[in-house]
């Protein structure tokens, strides 16, 4: 290859990189230089955050995120707890969910497979504010599902209003405290800024529609990959163990679940980390009510700096929160690694299918 | 905003390998799942056939009687008085930013992901690695600051603030050069030979090798795009600016009037998704395939 050819090369490389690295620096490395500026100035909105009449503050407004008692921080760790449990919930159903509709609109016999695949993967698709609407309107007190409830006799909760938490009312059908009379010994005691009992509050009823809301939503998506992973289960395994005479359920016990593991993983950290950003529902829906129940810091954040207009403390809840983002993508690659190490294996039959139809529709 | 991060499944009923599986299905274990499948269709279905009717009752009616499915009296009110509001306003702009967006977000991201899948210059590594590491950047943690910067370029409250930032998708990038690596280098040698150079080589010779890739890229931008709703409600603030989703998302704290009047709500809802959804029917399996991509990134 000559040399000129070489300086060409060069030439055209930057320039065909030129408006990726423009708008890149523009709207995304730029932006969080400003911001980390502004989570350290008392700049209220007005003007630019440039301005000389901008000041410094140092970490004062992380410190009254973390350090100092007082609403800011209780604000916080309330959206934190409430995230907490969101994911807690979400995550864990959503893959079970994934898992057995990936299952069974895999089984061979099955007519009509696409329109199924079709039909759970269609909600991934459609716009969360529509999804958000329909929702509304399923879940009011009066709506389709407690009319639905109503049909087997049971009462359902006026659900986007209610700021009950699930462990409180359940710990008190169970007999174990009055929600009236909360036990003192949890009432008393605070873990950075928030009584044990409001951290052992759980989601409250609003938080919970929502998070069916979102587990309906997303399981079809992570039901795609699970379905992948499904069609090279390998078969010959498949057909020893039929032949050792290994029920369906052992087969899928020991022989397909096994397989699935590093899709598993997958699945769950995608999930942790898609779970922790929800905002899109508690703007439409909830904006954090009902009793901030639903208030997330992704949401706190934006409400910190546009409504209340202290865009320091909002720039810096939005840099915690990449913290914490960050911490469990680390946590996700070290996952995924020991997942590589071990599997190498189906990985790469895994790229056999992928190579050939783009060879094909190429 | 759900991980907006789909998969694979290329393989449609030719391409099965379950093998045994579901040999020995018996009757009852084929019943059972049958009887799974219509519970779920049911649970993953009933919702859009509700919004649907709904759309199509008075509000008085759909409050009393929110499971039925015949509306009495039927009611296209709602439908005529969308088009009284902002909605149309709504619909032309999410079809302007959606339309630019998704042009230059294919034409950049093909410039880019060719230039670091075959060009040799000096940076490519460095460039291809902050590309690796934006791409892990939680959007959501990025509105305020992209506010900040909009707000300094003395651009927020345009369609340029909704458009810029969203023209180049680091994941858009990843996907055409995973693909420009897969063609084979002798035809860009062929063409070097006769003398083409780097530019016409890839306008004239690869881009059009690269369609299967490019129509997954316009997909998933077309989506991504008509979908999005954070960056508009830091990119705009005037209502006649509005994308859909910004504009519909209003409607439940009764903006236009609406109060709490659900069959607008619901046949809002069912326009604005009318254009994702025929996209989705006609290329589900690019939808499909691009989605792969990006999720293989880990």
């Amino acid at each position: 290859m000559t040399s000129r050819n070489l300086g060409r090369q060069a030439r055209a490389g930057w320039l065909l990189t030129t408006p990726m690295l423009v708008i890149l620096g523009l709207f995304l490395v730029l932006p969080i230089a400003l911001a980390l500026w502004v989570s350290v100035s008392n700049w209220t909105g007005r003007g630019s955050p440039l301005n000389s009449d901008v000041g410094f503050v140092g970490l004062d407004n992380y410190e009254s995120l973390l350090a100092e008692p007082g609403l800011d921080r209780q604000d916080l760790m309330v959206s934190i707890r409430n995230t907490f449990y969101y994911v807690l919930g979400v995550v864990p159903l959503q893959t079970v969910l994934a898992l057995l509709l990936a299952v069974v609109v895999n089984q061979r016999f099955l007519k009509g497979r696409t329109w199924f695949r079709t039909a759970f993967y269609f909600p991934s698709v459609v716009s969360s504010v529509a999804i958000s609407l329909v929702f509304l309107f399923l879940f009011t007190g009066t709506g389709a599902v407690n009319q639905f409830l109503d049909v087997f006799g049971i009462e359902g909760p006026s659900w986007f209003s209610d700021s009950r938490g699930l462990i409180h009312i359940v710990g008190e059908s169970l007999g174990v405290w009055s929600t009236n009379s909360p036990p003192s010994g949890l009432v008393d005691n605070d873990v950075l800024g928030l009584s044990l009992w409001e951290w052992f509050k759980g989601p409250s009823v609003a938080l919970s529609a929502i998070m069916l809301q979102v587990i309906w939503t997303t399981a079809g998506t992570f039901m795609l990959l699970f379905l992948a992973a499904l069609q090279d289960v390998p078969t010959e395994v498949e057909e020893a163990a039929m032949v050792d005479g290994a029920t369906t359920w052992e087969r899928f016990r020991h022989v397909t679940l096994p397989h699935l593991r590093p899709t598993m993983l997958l699945v769950i950290t995608l999930g942790i980390i898609g779970t922790w950003q929800v905002f899109d529902q508690m703007y439409i829906m909830t904006q954090g009510g009902p009793a901030k129940t639903t208030l997330t810091p992704a949401y706190l954040s934006y409400s910190t700096a546009f409504n209340s207009n202290k865009w320091g403390q909002g720039a810096a809840i939005a840099f915690l929160l990449f913290l914490l983002i960050f911490v469990l993508t680390t946590l996700q690659r070290v996952i995924l690694r020991d997942r590589d190490k071990v599997k190498s294996k189906p990985r790469s039959r895994r790229r056999e299918p992928q190579n050939e139809s783009s060879g094909v529709a190429a | 905003m759900t991980t907006t991060m789909p998969a694979p499944v290329e393989n449609d009923e030719a391409n099965v390998n379950d093998g045994a599986v579901g040999k020995g299905s018996s009757r009852a274990r084929k019943t059972f799942v049958y009887f799974l499948l219509i519970v779920f269709a049911f649970v993953f279905i009933y919702p859009f056939v509700i919004q649907l009717v709904t759309s199509l009752k008075t509000n008085t009616d759909a409050v009393d009687n929110p499971l039925r499915l015949l509306p009495n009296p039927f009611d296209a009110g709602a439908w005529s008085r969308l088009r009284d509001t902002d909605f149309p306003r709504w619909f032309l702009n999410s079809t302007i930013v959606t339309l630019t967006v998704t042009t230059f977000r294919v034409l950049f991201a093909s410039m880019a992901g060719y230039a670091l899948a075959r060009l040799k210059f000096r940076g490519r590594d460095a460039i291809f690695t902050s590309l690796l590491a934006v791409m892990a950047v939680p959007g959501i943690v990025l509105l305020i600051p992209k506010f900040l910067v909009l707000n300094e370029l003395n651009i927020y409250n345009t369609y340029a603030a909704m458009i810029l930032p969203l023209v180049v998708d680091a994941a858009g990038v990843f996907i055409m050069r995973q693909f420009f690596l897969q063609i084979p280098v002798s035809v860009e040698e062929a063409a070097r030979i006769d003398g083409a150079g780097p530019f016409r080589t890839f306008w004239y010779i690869v881009l059009p090798m690269a369609r299967p890739a490019l129509i997954t890229v316009t997909i998933l931008s077309f989506q991504g795009s008509w979908n999005e709703l954070g960056h508009y409600i830091i990119a705009v603030q005037d209502p006649k600016l509005f994308p859909l989703t910004r504009g519909v998302a209003g409607l439940t704290s009764g903006q236009l009037g609406s109060g709490s009047q659900f069959p607008i709500t619901m046949a809002a809802g069912l326009l604005m998704t009318i254009p994702t959804a025929v996209v989705f029917v006609f290329f589900q399996r690019f939808f499909t395939r691009g989605a792969n991509v990006g999720a293989e990134k880990g």
